[in-house]
């Protein structure tokens, strides 16, 4: 049962994987390719999250956390690059 | 006990997945920067927070951790789509609004506050 959930589950976040990331290769201007870097990211740390009860790997919950330190630093950089200020 | 959490984790995990793809979803057929921004970044909050709560609830001793990365996102994610609409916003990429300028109540001050920088 529980199996069962979590494979619908990944199905429908690797469905939000891929819109958010057809966005990131259409989108018209950089702010639009920023916010789908962002929602990918936060997606991205859930799937991992979700593969290390897969797996029932303990490790991953720790690359998880970095990966979304590192993707919220590398956003507010880009944001700020936007701004003019850097 | 291990059948309330279990059921707990199930359901969490569920409405977790959906507000993901939704997330996704609305990154994708929204027509305006500001309204992908609300799309994406709201829905994404809610939907990463429930599904890591949810291992957290399948798997008990994990729990501390899942806290940890729980918090991590309510944290982080509301100041960088604030970054991302002020910078949007500095770009003069005014949002479209239907009634005109006057709906806009942040460009008075915006104007006022470049007049005075110069």
């Amino acid at each position: 049962m529980v199996q069962i959930i979590i494979y619908i589950t990944l199905g429908f976040m690797f469905t939000g994987i891929l819109f958010s990331a057809l966005r990131f290769v259409l989108g018209p201007t950089a702010a639009d390719r920023t916010v789908a870097l962002d929602t990918l990211t936060t997606i991205a740390m859930a799937f991992l999250v979700l593969l290390s009860l897969v797996f029932k790997r303990y490790i991953y919950i720790d690359i998880a956390l970095v990966y979304g330190v590192l993707g919220f630093i590398g956003v507010l950089v880009i944001a700020r690059y936007l701004e003019g200020a850097l | 006990m291990k059948q309330i959490l279990d059921i707990t984790g199930m359901v969490l995990m569920l409405i977790g997945g959906i507000f993901l793809f939704l997330g996704g979803l609305g990154i994708f057929r929204m027509p305006d920067t500001y309204n992908r921004l609300q799309a994406g970044t709201k829905a994404t909050t809610l939907g990463g927070m429930s599904v890591i709560l949810s291992v957290g609830f399948l798997e008990p001793g994990w729990m501390i951790k899942t806290l940890v990365l729980v918090i991590f996102i309510a944290l982080s994610n509301p100041i960088s789509s604030h970054a991302l609409a002020r910078a949007n916003y500095k770009r003069k990429n005014y949002p479209y609004l239907k009634g005109g300028k006057e709906y806009d109540k942040y460009r008075e001050v915006y104007q006022k506050e470049e007049e005075e920088a110069i």
